[in-house]
Parts: C-alpha cells; sequence; structure tokens
C-alpha cells in the first residue's frame, strides 16, 4: 500500500493553481467558522454544565444585531466566494483563441481521442506541453465525464451534442484520465492517461504516426464517398448550398431565423436536415442517420471548417473556433444520434 | 433524570393486543411504530449493502464482487437509505408520533389516510425488494438517463415504480401533518408557541407536498421511456438527457431538505430541553426553517455545473445556493446561543445533538465549497461529494434521528434506555463517523472519482481508514438496536417527564393513553418555558 499522504493533486495546468488557491480560501474560511462554533460549544458545555436538578436558567436578551451580524458575516464572505467560484469558471469556459483542437469520443467504457494531424489513440491523449489545447467531446452511447485531476478540468460528454473543455498544461508527465460521470458496468475501468510531452518530443510523436491521414483529408474522402460532393460542389452553384466558407458564418432558414454554422450546426445538417432547412433550397437532402459513425461527423466537420480557408491557414490546429461562452461547452441542442446503439438485451 | 414508581395505566400500547390491532390501527403512534420497524428494517439493509462496498474497496483491485455487483450494490444503498429510510426516517416515525401530542390533540386530521400511508410505503418498498431479489438495478440513485432508459440491463422499471409508490406516502404523510397544523392546534396554541420541531415539520411537509410529484412523474416518464420507446430524454430517440437531471434535481435538492429539516427540528428540541432555556431567536429558527423550504426550490442547477447548462444559468444558481446557506447558518449560531448561560447536562440525546451541529456545520460549510463553480468542476462526481452529502444525510440526519429516538424513548416505550450503554454508543458513532468520512474529502480532492469498483493504489490509504471508520460505525449503530429491544423489557420504568421538557408530550403519561390526553390541555405559555415546568412536574 502506498502509504504518504497527500492532499493537494499534481498542479499540471495554469488552471490548477487558480483552483488551489480558491481551495485554500474556502478552508481558511471554514475552519476559522467551525473552530468558532467547536470552541464556543466546548466552552458552554463546560461552563454552564448543570450542577444541580434545580437549576434554572435566566432568559438572556436577544439583541437583533447579533442575529444581523451572524447573518451578514458569513454572507459576504459566501459572496467572495461565489464570485472567486464563477471568475475561475469564466476561465474554464473561454479557450484560448490559439487552442489546438481535438476531438474526444466517449463510449462504453472507453475513451476515442482523434488529433487533427490524424492520430487516433485509445484511452490515451498525447498533447505538448505549453500549448492550450481545445476538447471537443461528444458520446456515442450514454453520459460520460472527462476528468483530469491534475488539470483540475472535467466535462460532461453527453451523446446528441457537443461539448467543449480546454486546459493549458504546464508540466509534463504522465496524468490520470477518468470517466467521472457514472455509465454502466466498466465505469472504474474507463480510464486513461494524459502524456504531456516536451514540443520536439510531441512532433516527433506526431510524425510516428505517420500511417494516419489527416482529418482533413479523411473527411474529404468520405464527403467523396457518400457522395455529398455530388449535390454540394464547389464548382458550381445550383439546387445545394456551396459548403466553402460556411463554418462559423451565420445562416439564414427558410422560416427566417438565423443560425450559427457550428460543429452542431453541422452535425444536425447532416443526421437530420429537415430540421432546418437554408432559405431558398428545397428540402431535397438525405439523411444520413446510421451511414455515419460520430468519428466520421467529426472528420467531415473538419473538412467543412477548412472548406474556404486559405491552406497556409488551413493548418488544423488554429481554424477558427466559434465562441463557446454561451453554453459552456455545449455547442447545441439534442440532436439525433448516428452511431448503433448496443443490441438491447431484454428491457424490464 | 428524575425516576418514578410503577403505575399501571391504560395506554396505546396496552390497550389492544394481537396482530389485527396494529396493522388496522388509526393510532398516529401506533402507525408511527408501524413505520418505526419498517424503516429500522430498511437502514439494516442498506447498511449491509455499504459494508459489502467498504470491503471491496479496501483494496484497489474490484476483487471482492463483480463491477456488476459493485454497481447494484451502490445503487440500491442509495435508493433504500435516501427513499425508504431517510425520507420516510423522522417525519413518518418521530413526526408521527409527536405532531399531534405536540399540538395537544387526539390524532392527526385524517389517521385512515394515515395508516394508507404507511401501507402504500409498504407497497412501494415490497416493490424495490422485489426487484432486488430477483436481480437487482445498476442505475445509481439518481436514475441518470439514458443509462437508465436505454441501456441498463436490470429491473430500472420495477425499482421506479416502487420509488415512485413511496412518493405517494410521503405526500399523504406532508398533507396530513399540514392539516393538523392548521386545524387541530390546542386552545392558545398559536403559532409563535409552537414548538420548533413543528415549524420544521410543516415545511418539510410542504417540500413533500409540492416536490414529490415532480420526481414521480419524472420516474414515470423514465419508466415510459423504457418501456415504450417516448421519447423524451434519449437523444436517439430525440429527447433531452439534460432535461431529465433538470426534473430530477428539482425535485432532489429540495428532498435533500426534506431529509434535514426535520433533524433540525429536532435538534432544536434537544438543545432546549438539555440546557433548559428558550431556543435563542426562536423567530429566527422558525423562519428559517420556511425560508430554506422555498430557497430549497431555486437552486437544483448546482448539481449540473460540468452537464451543460449555460454558463449564466450556473452563475445564478450558484449565487442561488449560497442564500440557501445563510438559513442554515443562522441555525448554527441560534443553536449555539441557546447554551450560553444555560443549565446544560449530557445526557445521551444531547450528545447527539452536539454531534449534530458539529457535523451539520462541516456539511454545510462545505456545501458552500461545492456552490462555488471554479471549485466544484474539480471535484464533483468525486468522493468530496460523497463526503459533503454523508456528512449532513449521516452525521446530520441520523445523528439527530438517533437523538430523538433516545429523547422520546421513555414516551414511546415507557421505559428508559441504559444510560451508560448509549453514551458510549454515541461516542462510538461520532468517531467512526468521522473516519469514515473525513478521508473521503482528502481523496475527493485527490481526484478520486464516486461510484469506483476500482481505482489507482494512490488512494489506498483513505481508503482503508474509511474502510476502518465504517466498522466502528457499524458497532455505533448495532449498541443500539439491542439495548432498545433490551430496555423494551428491562428498562427501568419511565417517568413522565424524565427530562422536565417543556413540551405537551411530556405533560401526558409514559406511555400515552389512546387518545393521548385525559383532557385537552389548554396553552398559556411559550413554547420552552421552564418556568412553568417545575410547577407541573411537582404538583
Ligand atoms: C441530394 C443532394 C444532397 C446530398 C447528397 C447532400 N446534401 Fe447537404 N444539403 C442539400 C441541400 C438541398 C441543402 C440545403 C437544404 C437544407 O438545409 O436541408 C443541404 C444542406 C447542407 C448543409 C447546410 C448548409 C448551409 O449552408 O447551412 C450541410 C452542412 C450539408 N448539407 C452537408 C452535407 C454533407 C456532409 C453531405 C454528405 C454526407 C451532404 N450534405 C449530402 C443537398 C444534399
Ligand atoms: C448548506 C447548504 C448546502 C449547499 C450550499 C450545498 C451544496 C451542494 C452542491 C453544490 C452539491 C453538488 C455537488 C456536485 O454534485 O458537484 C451538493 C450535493 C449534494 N448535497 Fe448539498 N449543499 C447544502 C446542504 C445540503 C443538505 C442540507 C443536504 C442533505 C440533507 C445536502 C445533500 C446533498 C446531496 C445528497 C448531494 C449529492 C447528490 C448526488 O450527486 O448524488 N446538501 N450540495
Ligand atoms: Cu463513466
Ligand atoms: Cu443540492
Amino acid at each position: 500500500m502506498n502509504s504518504s499522504f497527500q492532499f493537494f493533486p499534481e498542479q499540471a495546468s495554469a488552471t490548477a493553481q487558480h483552483v488551489d488557491h480558491l481551495a485554500i480560501y474556502l478552508i481558511v474560511v471554514a475552519t476559522i467558522f467551525s473552530a468558532a462554533i467547536f470552541m464556543l460549544i466546548l466552552y458552554f458545555a463546560v461552563k454552564y454544565r448543570r450542577r444541580s436538578e434545580h437549576e434554572r436558567p435566566h432568559a438572556t436578551p436577544e439583541p437583533m444585531a447579533l442575529e444581523m451580524a451572524w447573518s451578514i458575516i458569513p454572507f459576504g464572505l459566501m459572496i467572495v466566494m461565489f464570485v472567486w467560484g464563477a471568475s475561475i469558471y469564466f476561465e474554464m469556459a473561454r479557450p484560448p483563441n490559439d487552442a489546438m483542437n481535438i476531438y474526444v469520443v466517449g463510449k462504453q467504457w472507453m475513451w476515442k481521442t482523434q488529433h487533427l494531424e490524424g492520430q487516433r489513440e485509445i484511452n490515451e491523449l498525447h498533447i505538448p506541453l505549453g500549448r492550450a489545447v481545445r476538447l471537443t467531446m461528444t458520446s456515442e452511447d450514454v453520459i460520460h465525464s472527462f476528468f483530469v485531476p491534475a488539470f483540475r478540468e472535467k466535462f460532461d460528454v453527453l451523446p446528441g451534442r457537443y461539448t467543449t473543455a480546454w486546459f493549458k498544461p504546464t508540466k509534463a508527465g504522465k496524468f490520470h484520465l477518468f470517466c467521472a460521470e457514472y455509465c454502466g458496468t466498466l465505469h472504474s475501468g474507463m480510464i486513461g492517461s494524459v502524456y504531456v510531452m516536451e514540443p520536439a518530443e510531441y512532433e516527433r510523436w506526431l510524425a510516428g504516426g505517420a500511417g494516419f491521414e489527416s482529418l482533413v483529408s479523411s473527411g474529404q474522402k468520405l464527403f467523396e464517398y457518400l457522395a455529398c460532393a455530388n449535390c454540394h460542389r464547389t464548382d458550381k452553384p445550383g439546387r445545394c448550398p456551396n459548403l466553402v466558407g460556411l463554418f462559423g458564418k451565420p445562416v439564414l432558414m427558410t422560416g427566417g431565423e438565423n443560425f450559427t454554422a457550428d460543429e452542431a450546426y453541422i452535425r444536425e445538417s447532416i443526421l437530420n436536415p429537415s430540421a432546418k432547412v437554408v432559405a431558398g433550397y428545397q428540402n431535397i437532402m438525405p439523411s444520413f442517420q446510421g451511414l455515419v459513425t460520430e468519428e466520421d461527423l467529426l472528420q467531415l466537420i473538419e473538412y467543412i471548417k477548412s472548406l474556404g480557408q486559405k491552406p497556409e491557414s488551413a493548418s488544423p490546429a488554429t481554424g477558427a473556433i466559434p465562441p463557446a461562452l454561451e453554453r459552456r461547452g455545449t455547442a447545441g441542442g439534442p440532436t439525433s444520434r448516428s452511431t448503433g446503439r448496443r443490441p438491447e438485451a431484454q428491457k424490464r | 433524570m428524575i425516576t418514578a414508581t410503577v403505575e399501571a395505566r391504560d395506554n396505546y400500547l396496552t390497550h389492544e393486543y394481537g396482530v389485527k390491532s396494529w396493522l388496522l390501527t388509526k393510532d398516529h403512534k401506533r402507525i408511527a411504530l408501524l413505520y418505526l420497524a419498517s424503516i429500522t428494517f430498511f437502514f439494516f439493509l442498506g447498511g449491509i449493502f455499504a459494508t459489502i462496498i467498504r470491503l471491496e474497496l479496501l483494496t484497489p483491485p474490484g476483487d471482492l464482487v463483480s463491477s456488476q455487483t459493485y454497481n447494484k450494490l451502490f445503487s440500491l444503498h442509495g435508493i433504500i437509505m435516501v427513499f425508504l429510510f431517510l425520507i420516510p426516517s423522522i417525519p413518518a416515525t418521530l413526526g408521527n408520533f409527536l405532531v399531534p401530542m405536540m399540538l395537544g390533540c387526539k390524532d392527526l386530521a385524517f389517521p385512515k389516510l394515515n395508516l394508507l400511508s404507511w401501507y402504500i410505503f409498504v407497497v412501494g418498498g415490497l416493490f424495490v425488494l422485489y426487484a432486488m431479489l430477483i436481480g437487482g438495478v445498476d442505475t445509481g440513485w439518481t436514475f441518470y438517463v439514458p443509462l437508465s432508459t436505454s441501456y441498463a440491463n436490470t429491473y430500472v422499471i420495477l425499482t421506479a415504480v416502487g420509488v415512485f409508490i413511496t412518493g405517494f406516502s410521503s405526500i399523504l404523510t406532508g398533507l396530513n401533518f399540514i392539516v393538523t397544523v392548521h386545524r387541530m392546534r390546542a386552545p392558545g396554541l398559536t403559532w409563535f408557541r409552537l414548538p420548533l420541531f413543528i415549524w420544521s415539520t410543516y415545511a418539510t411537509s410542504v417540500i413533500q407536498v409540492l416536490g414529490t410529484p415532480v420526481i414521480a412523474v419524472t420516474l414515470l416518464l423514465v419508466a415510459l421511456e423504457r418501456g415504450f420507446h417516448l421519447g423524451i430524454f434519449d437523444p436517439a430517440l430525440g429527447g433531452d438527457p439534460v432535461l431529465f437531471q433538470h426534473l430530477f434535481w428539482f425535485y432532489s435538492h429540495p428532498a435533500v431538505y426534506i431529509m434535514v429539516l426535520p433533524a433540525m427540528g429536532v435538534v432544536s428540541e434537544l438543545v432546549s430541553t438539555y440546557s433548559r432555556k428558550k431556543v435563542f431567536g426562536y423567530k429566527f429558527v422558525a423562519f428559517a426553517s420556511v425560508a430554506i423550504a422555498i430557497l430549497g426550490f431555486l437552486v437544483w442547477g448546482h448539481h449540473m455545473f460540468v452537464a451543460g447548462q449555460s454558463v449564466y444559468a450556473s452563475m445564478v444558481f450558484s449565487m442561488l445556493s449560497y442564500l440557501v446557506a445563510v438559513p442554515s447558518a443562522i441555525k448554527v449560531f441560534n443553536w449555539t446561543a441557546t447554551l450560553y448561560k444555560g443549565s446544560i447536562s449530557y445526557d445521551t440525546p444531547m450528545l447527539y445533538a452536539f454531534g449534530f451541529i458539529g457535523l451539520f456545520t462541516m456539511g454545510g460549510l462545505t456545501g458552500t465549497f461545492l456552490a462555488s463553480l471554479g471549485f466544484d468542476v474539480h471535484v464533483t462526481d468525486t468522493y468530496f461529494v460523497v463526503a459533503h452529502f454523508h456528512y449532513i444525510m449521516v452525521g446530520g440526519t441520523m445523528m439527530a434521528y438517533l437523538g430523538g429516538l433516545h429523547y422520546w424513548w421513555p414516551k414511546i416505550s415507557g421505559r428508559m434506555y441504559p444510560e451508560g450503554w448509549a453514551k458510549l454508543s454515541a461516542l462510538v458513532v461520532f468517531l467512526g463517523f468521522n473516519l469514515t468520512f473525513f478521508p473521503q474529502f482528502i481523496m475527493g480532492y485527490l481526484g478520486m472519482p464516486r461510484r469506483y469498483h476500482a481505482y489507482p493504489e494512490e488512494f489506498q490509504v483513505y481508503h482503508v481508514l474509511s474502510t476502518a471508520g465504517a466498522s466502528v460505525l457499524a458497532v455505533g449503530y448495532l449498541i443500539p438496536a439491542m439495548y432498545f429491544i433490551w430496555s423494551l423489557r428491562y428498562g427501568p420504568i419511565a417517568p413522565d417527564n424524565p427530562w422536565r421538557a417543556t413540551g405537551l408530550e411530556w405533560q401526558t403519561s409514559s406511555p400515552p393513553p389512546p387518545d393521548n390526553f385525559e383532557i385537552t390541555p389548554v396553552v398559556t405559555h411559550e413554547a420552552y418555558d421552564y418556568s412553568v415546568v417545575e410547577e407541573m412536574t411537582v404538583g
């Protein structure tokens, strides 16, 4: 048994330090309060212990000022907790613009990660030191939660929508990756490791996976294979909208509403095209529900993102990122799911 | 303590004999005992599951039971402890016994409905037991979708229906209490003369009546989606899984106050009696209960800070959670101030009350940690949360329940319990509890996720401490079970008012006659006026 006591987990991101400082404030306030109450109780219990059965204590005055003081002072301290906590939460919700994108798909009971360069990993994630990483996450089945204690970062991974999380590792090493939302039988086996590597080492690691195709080019292949290209022609306008430069722009619908073309919008356009029909077009696009997996979808999205970007800025890591502030991490409402569900045994 | 001589008087226990007289009783005191027996059974059942869980976690690999079994164990532990023990605990046993007596009336407003509540509770409990016996359920007590609706291969519908049914028992009990408090107070018993136990039970009842229908409907929807593929929660069917969480916590946050408000009421009674002083700031304590009941409905989103709700929603819920912490803090301060210049005795119930104040304070303070958004992201769904709510529900509610049981035991059974053993077990419970749950705060902050069957080596120290504590705690709970049973036969006969307390329930015989009072009492004083007790007890 490892018998060394430890009170703070490793700090491997900038946020980790901020959370620990907040934790120290919380612990100090709590300790002072509970110590004060415990000492008072102890003191009163001893000082005013019953000395005879016939004692009849007199009523003590109950000053209003006292009641006010012990309502308002704790509340003031709690406001600090609120503001401090909220400011860290905002920081967690706002990935920096130069963050590199990595995709995460959770399924019972493994984590699949995909780098834009094409590397795919299972229950592992390799990232470079000092570079902000933005995860776009979804689930193939139930709700999971991506948790790296050393980064103090956690966010639920839901089926049918994209959520995001980000962190900037500040320490090289191997760190735990846990699933924190109970997800069925092997929940506690849904664990893995995050490897934070020196940038040069990371480049080497990337190069080592030479057999992989970048997400954009796998996406392009899928785009052709699924015959999207027959309708969505990039050369001439026709019955179908041109997807070049679509990503991140507002799109006008037949009903007059406007939507931003983010990941969730594209996902829905592919799985459930009739939900939102672009103004000026007929509702003729077929649904690809059941034909594409969550990973395929991510590749298609990445390909559509790349359309219209100048080749050099198409360096995938700096793709345009929609402001993720409105919904912390959530890139859209529920849409239908594409991947086959596990064959269900008897329902009881 | 005062002792009494034997006097054979007709009382509710000896008034009628035979199984039938119990199963068809309309006497609130007997119904309270029916509940006491049923929930004690569920408590020990849930306790057995907890024991196996703690034994499994003694070592890092999952080696004692399989993953599937482990998941069923913690699910059933949670479901049984929350829905079949804690929610009915104080209201349905002590509340049932005491509400009419504290109000100076003969029974609850609807005695038959009261008996019906118990039967409904038993039927709901049987559903859960049946589900358990034929294979169990592995969704956790939270029934999160789409795991529960589309993926789990266990008896989800049966269990959900069981919980759904017990909900009605909770609603009916709440309704009965509300009507009784409004309509049946003894002459002279104005609202501000009510014991604080009544205030908190009343506030609890309001939550039960308003909140329980929501969980009932939610669980029904889970059953319908699972059984008939209605697309409500599962995105594959066009539903929204976060909607479930909103509905679930809209009830389940207030439900945590269903579990703790009555405990606060008990503690107000204990602190006052054993320091012989009026509860400091009576009105503040009374209104704090009402404030908690109302504000408790506005904070459910603090369970969903990383679930995908908007940043702004999270901020509002965080702020409101701090608001609800204020009335809880007010209560703690007022109890402490009650001790000032009192005449404090260390009888067993008071030891439990001290224990409650200490542990509830720690539970409440760590609640304010969790309401701090940036902190919660890290610790949500870890053992930190597990420790937080056990500090409140076991450290708080369970301590108050045991304290209350000891305090009113002379009234309930007509017998005294053995004081020495009782003090010893109070101490064992307190120490065992802290040893079990304090290490969980630390391992939670270190990142140990909850509901894990196996875990990395570095967490083992804390798990070993926790398991050791759990064994101590188990002993602490077994001792009272034994001496309470022992005392039924061998305990010294209890006087009518052994603690010289002020409540109306102490002005009748122990155990009380079937109709509670020979003559309907008339109330001329505020609650907790110790100058009048002396006259009453001596006279
Ligand atoms: C039968 C022709 C057809 C095929 C095949 C087709 N689409 Fe479409 N698609 C359309 C039409 C027409 C629209 C506009 C109407 C609408 O919004 O449904 C559209 C809309 C879209 C949009 C939203 C565009 C905007 O401007 O907002 C996206 C994204 C898209 N399709 C992606 C795809 C992908 C990816 C594939 C292949 C998997 C595909 N489509 C296959 C006809 C097609
Ligand atoms: C003093 C005010 C309180 C505050 C501010 C507070 C805050 C919180 C927060 C923010 C959470 C969510 C933690 C998370 O999942 O990340 C939580 C969880 C919980 N709290 Fe409290 N709490 C308070 C009092 C209580 C009380 C009085 C009870 C019970 C009687 C209670 C029982 C619970 C339970 C059962 C959970 C976890 C449920 C689960 O996820 O299974 N809390 N609390
Ligand atoms: Cu999981
Ligand atoms: Cu809550």
